[in-house]
Parts: structure tokens; C-alpha cells; sequence
């Protein structure tokens, strides 16, 4: 035990989808360093996140990106606990990139290796966020390739309530917003267009999964988005994008606050948090505070800087594995459907 | 002069260590379990084996590529995380050179054919030359650097050369028919324990580019990046939009 009375650092290092990352974070809470090198500005004339092109720019960045969040940390590698990597889930080739590095540093040095969940590094930016966050609360992770409602009954512990059907919700704005002519990234851009349009405009289906309280379904709110530009095309009616994306962004946070609320009465919670890239969109922000305000539960949502990807959170959410004493061997291979608490 | 030296870049996981010289280690599986778990668990038997202290490994030779690209950055990524913890440069080595510097001293010219799928094979033509700057009188000459081409090219390019021809790789089950209606010169295949990507390979040549250069064969780990020798599909594809609206402008 007396390893847990220093203090614990860990490295961590994120390369899921189209972010290499990485992060020095003390004790879970506190970041030294969180650098973050995007590809957005190449996938954008792609429109969309390339698999093979973000494979290829990660192997380029990735030790500078680990150089740096160290320099800036003021740390040696040395002094690392623990080196902690993302394994998944997301895309396999840009994955491997990170999970390979982390195992090329942890096989030159001896310093443990931590495999991360994803999704469980978006529900731990919440812990750096708030340093008095504790378990249990639930959590909405809301992102480009996840839309999960997770019960957090204690550190590491968790119960997924519902999950996306089909499209998650982040993918679901891309979607909308490329058909609308906003282009890609289509979340930042319905968020921006809906501040100049009418939310009640258009009515579009709020989704809904029989049987399943707690899943969700946006492709259909997609399709419907899709159809009524079409009938409007038909018929010759000009259409006003502001309006569509308010609209249709209402739809999707009306049915990811209702859930939520769902959530919060039925398992009588005093805290809810919000995370993933969506969680940025201001409009899903107000909805959740209101909602969370008028049940009475407080309300957590970190700042867009530890919402996208990022490796602070993996660093967080690593620090409670090293008190569990939970390392990977060298053997760690990325695993893009990985599922939550699958270890 | 300690070379650690890794070689993902197609079927064969492996690394090898090299010390002035004289090849320490080399360890090579070709076998189903994936280079992403199997590579680093072995080099850390290598390391284990050998007692070897990291700090005295003074670079990290790497097979660059071409190869299969999920492969390659899997050796990639390692190596620089090694490279980085270690605070050691990197000598990266063409694929094909080190599958040709498996076959020694033949009169032959030697031709290493990967399979690059798509009708293609990673290739490229190799010779043991009489020269004057090495003590047995032989040096290790690229005819023609490694490529990406089809079979009937490079076939035609060897006809072309008149000599017999060693043909090595995993390239070469896939290309035995076809190699069969159109080589006219006469040629034969590499036995067994010489005919794939091998650790040793990359360490050997690795080490001759040293001898030969000293540090001017080596890069940091942040300037290391594998040679694909293609595009991804999607830039192919973007680019091929791009000059045919160019040409549309014209």
C-alpha cells in the first residue's frame, strides 16, 4: 500500500480516430499536460475521417506528440508509473498506432502498460473536470462514433443503460449537416447554423427503439431530415438551413435529455454527466442543465477540451485501473469493437 | 556498434540483434497470430534471453517497407516508442534490399517479389557485383530499386537482362504460374530458410549502410515514417478527380 500514498503518474496516449494525443495526469485529477494533434483540416477534403490517411499522419506525429505532452509536463519518461494507451474501440489502424508506440516505450523502459477504454476515458474527463466528482452517476458519452447512457455505480464500474441502435448521434450530424451543404465537421456547424434558426420550425420524429427504454435511434430522424428536403426540392419550396439544423439538433437533444431524465428518476441519481465531442454542442449543454435543474441533480459536463478526443481523460480513466492492478501485457492488440468493462 | 533490428512489414514477425558484426539474436515466426501481438512480446524475449541492456543498443534498424501497411506501422510505431525511450536513431532499410541480402555471393541477379495484391508485386532487382572496396572482392548492388509494378513488368525487365534470375519472397507461390509463360531467361527459387523477410536481413544491411555512411544511414525517431510506396485508396482517388478537372479546365 505504500505505493498509493506518492502520487501516481501516468502517461497516456490517445490515437482512436483522427486525434494522436497524449497526457501527463497525476492521481486521475490533475492534467501537467494534454497535447493534442489533429488531422482534422486533411479528412475535411475527404469529408470524413479516412482510416488509412489517419493511420499514416499518426505514425508521423506520434513521438513528437509524446515528446511534447512530457516537455510540457516537465517530466522525464523515467518518471512515469505507468504508460496508458487507448485499445479501443474505434478505428483498428489508427489504434494500432498508439497502442504500438506505448508498447515500444513501456518494452524499452519496464514501465507498466494500461490498456484504456475509450468510452471510459470520455466518462473520466469528467473526474479532471471536477475533482469532487464521485460515483455513482450516469453519464451520457455523445460523439462522432459513440452514443452511450452509462451507469457509473463506482470507479471502473460500469453498467451500459442503452446505446445507439444504428447511427450515433455525432455521425448523425455529420450526416445532416453535409446534406444541408453545411459540410464536415457537421456537429461545430449545425451548433453554429441553429444559433440563427427557428428550433420549432420543422417537426422531425423524436426516435425512439421498441422495448428498449434507454436505446436510441437517429437514423431515422436522419432520414426524415433527408425527406423533407427532397419533398421540399419537389415541390420547389426554397429551404432555410438555419432552420433545418435547429430543428433536427432539437430532435436529438430532446431524446438524449429525455433518456437521461429517464435515468435520473428511475435509478433515484444526484449526478449526471455529460461527455464525448457532442457534449460540446451548446443547445445539448442547456437542455441537460435545465433538465437536471428542475429533477434536482447536479449537473457535470467538462470543457470542450477534455470533451474531444484527448489523452487526459485515458490518463484519468488509467489511474483507477493502477489502483485495481490492472496492467496489459506486451501482448495488447487494438480492439475496435471493444465493449464496456470487456477487459 | 549494437543494432536491434525489427522486421514487420509482411507474413514474417521478427527482430535480431547484431553486435559489430556478429548476429547475436534473430528470431522470426511466420505464423497467423497477428505482429501486433506477437512482435513486441518478442523482442522482449530476445531482450530477456540475451540479458540485454537496452542502453547499449546504439540504433534501431527497422524494414521500412513496402509491405502490408497495417504491418509496416505496427514495426513503425514500435520502433519509435523504443527509439524515443531509448534515445536512439532509427536505420530504416528497404524491404526488398533485405529479403535480396538473404542470398549471398550468387552470379544470379536476385529478385525479391512481396505480394502487393492488386496484380502487383513490391519488387525490385538485385546483384553481388565484382568490386575492388570490400576485402572478398563482392558488393551488394541495387540493379533496380524496389518498386511496385506488375509481374509481366518486372518479368520483362529481367528477360531483357539476359542472365538467370534467383526469385525469392512470399510474392512467389502467387506469381510461380505466370512466371512460368513469361520468363525466357533461366531462373530458380530460394530454398525455405532464405525465401522470406528475415530479422537478420535487416540488421546485416543495416549494419553494411553504417560501415559504408556512418551516421548519414540514420534518422530520429520523430522523422522515421515507412515508405508505403502507394497512396491510400481515397488519395489515389482524390488526386486522379483533381487532374481530370484540371483537365476538363485545359
Amino acid at each position: 500500500m505504500s505505493d498509493l500514498k506518492k502520487n501516481i503518474t501516468i502517461l497516456a496516449i490517445e490515437s482512436s480516430c483522427d486525434e494522436t494525443a497524449a497526457s501527463v495526469v497525476v492521481n486521475g485529477r490533475r492534467v501537467l499536460s494534454n497535447v493534442i494533434s489533429s488531422q482534422i483540416d486533411i479528412h475535411t477534403l475527404y469529408g470524413g475521417v479516412v482510416p488509412e490517411i489517419a493511420s499514416r499522419k499518426h505514425t508521423e506525429r506520434v513521438t513528437q506528440v509524446i515528446r511534447e505532452s512530457l516537455q510540457e509536463a516537465g517530466r522525464t519518461l523515467e518518471e512515469m508509473d505507468a504508460i496508458a494507451v487507448t485499445y479501443g474501440p474505434g478505428l483498428v489502424g489508427p489504434l494500432l498506432i498508439g497502442v504500438s508506440a506505448a508498447k515500444g516505450l513501456s518494452f524499452a523502459t519496464g514501465i507498466p502498460l494500461i490498456g484504456v477504454h475509450h468510452i471510459e476515458g470520455h466518462i473520466s474527463a469528467n473526474y479532471i473536470a471536477d475533482p469532487s466528482l464521485e460515483p455513482p452517476f450516469a453519464c451520457l458519452v455523445v460523439s462522432g462514433g459513440h452514443t452511450h447512457l452509462v451507469l457509473v455505480r463506482d470507479y471502473g464500474v460500469y453498467e451500459i443503460l442503452g446505446r445507439t441502435q444504428d447511427d450515433a448521434a455525432g455521425e448523425a450530424f455529420d450526416k445532416v449537416a453535409r446534406e444541408i451543404g453545411l459540410g464536415y465537421p457537421g456537429g461545430p456547424k449545425i451548433d453554429k447554423a441553429s444559433r440563427e434558426g427557428d428550433p420549432h420550425a420543422i417537426v422531425f420524429p423524436r426516435g425512439k427503439v421498441a422495448g428498449s427504454r434507454y436505446d436510441f435511434s437517429f437514423s431515422g430522424m436522419k432520414s426524415a431530415v433527408l425527406n423533407y428536403l427532397n419533398t421540399s426540392r419537389m415541390k420547389g419550396i426554397s429551404v432555410n438551413v438555419p432552420d433545418v439544423a435547429a430543428s433536427f439538433q432539437q430532435a436529438v437533444v430532446d431524446v438524449l435529455v429525455s433518456h437521461a431524465g429517464d435515468a435520473i428518476d428511475q435509478y433515484g441519481l444526484q449526478k449526471f454527466a455529460l461527455a464525448g465531442g457532442v457534449a460540446a454542442n451548446t443547445a445539448l449543454r442547456a437542455g441537460m442543465k435545465e433538465m437536471c435543474d428542475a429533477k434536482g441533480a447536479a449537473f457535470y459536463c467538462p470543457p470542450p477540451i477534455l470533451c474531444t478526443d484527448n489523452a487526459a481523460m485515458i490518463g484519468s480513466a488509467a489511474y483507477f485501473e493502477y489502483i485495481k492492478g490492472n496492467f496489459s501485457g506486451l501482448d495488447l492488440n487494438a480492439v475496435p469493437g471493444l465493449r464496456l468493462g470487456q477487459r | 556498434m549494437k543494432i536491434l533490428a525489427i522486421e514487420a512489414s509482411g507474413p514474417v514477425a521478427g527482430c535480431a540483434v547484431l553486435e559489430d558484426g556478429l548476429l547475436i539474436a534473430d528470431y522470426n515466426v511466420q505464423y497467423k497470430k497477428k505482429h501486433a501481438q506477437s512482435l513486441v512480446p518478442m523482442m522482449d524475449e530476445v531482450k530477456q534471453m540475451l540479458e540485454l541492456d537496452l542502453q547499449t543498443v546504439d540504433a534501431i534498424a527497422i524494414a521500412k517497407g513496402p509491405g502490408s501497411f497495417t504491418g509496416l506501422r505496427i514495426g513503425a510505431a514500435t520502433a519509435k516508442g523504443a527509439a524515443l525511450a531509448m534515445d536512439r536513431p532509427i536505420i530504416p532499410v528497404p524491404t526488398v534490399d533485405s529479403i535480396a541480402y538473404n542470398l549471398y555471393g550468387t552470379d544470379s541477379l536476385i529478385c525479391p517479389l512481396m505480394d502487393a495484391r492488386r496484380q502487383q508485386v513490391y519488387t525490385g532487382i538485385y546483384e553481388w557485383s565484382p568490386c575492388h572496396d570490400s576485402e572478398d572482392g563482392r558488393c551488394f548492388r541495387t540493379v533496380r530499386p524496389q518498386c511496385v509494378i506488375s509481374i509481366s513488368e518486372i518479368a520483362q525487365d529481367l528477360n531483357a537482362r539476359g542472365r538467370s534470375v534467383v526469385f525469392l519472397g512470399d510474392g512467389v507461390p502467387v506469381s510461380r504460374d505466370a512466371l512460368k509463360d513469361l520468363m525466357t531467361v533461366p531462373y530458380s527459387f530460394a530454398p525455405a530458410h532464405l525465401d522470406r523477410q528475415r530479422a537478420a536481413a535487416v540488421a546485416a544491411l543495416a549494419w553494411s549502410y553504417y560501415q559504408e555512411e556512418g551516421q548519414a544511414c540514420m534518422v530520429s525517431a520523430d522523422d522515421f515514417r515507412p515508405e508505403y510506396l502507394r497512396l491510400a485508396q481515397a488519395e489515389q482517388e482524390h488526386s486522379e478527380r483533381r487532374s481530370f478537372s484540371l483537365l476538363l479546365e485545359k
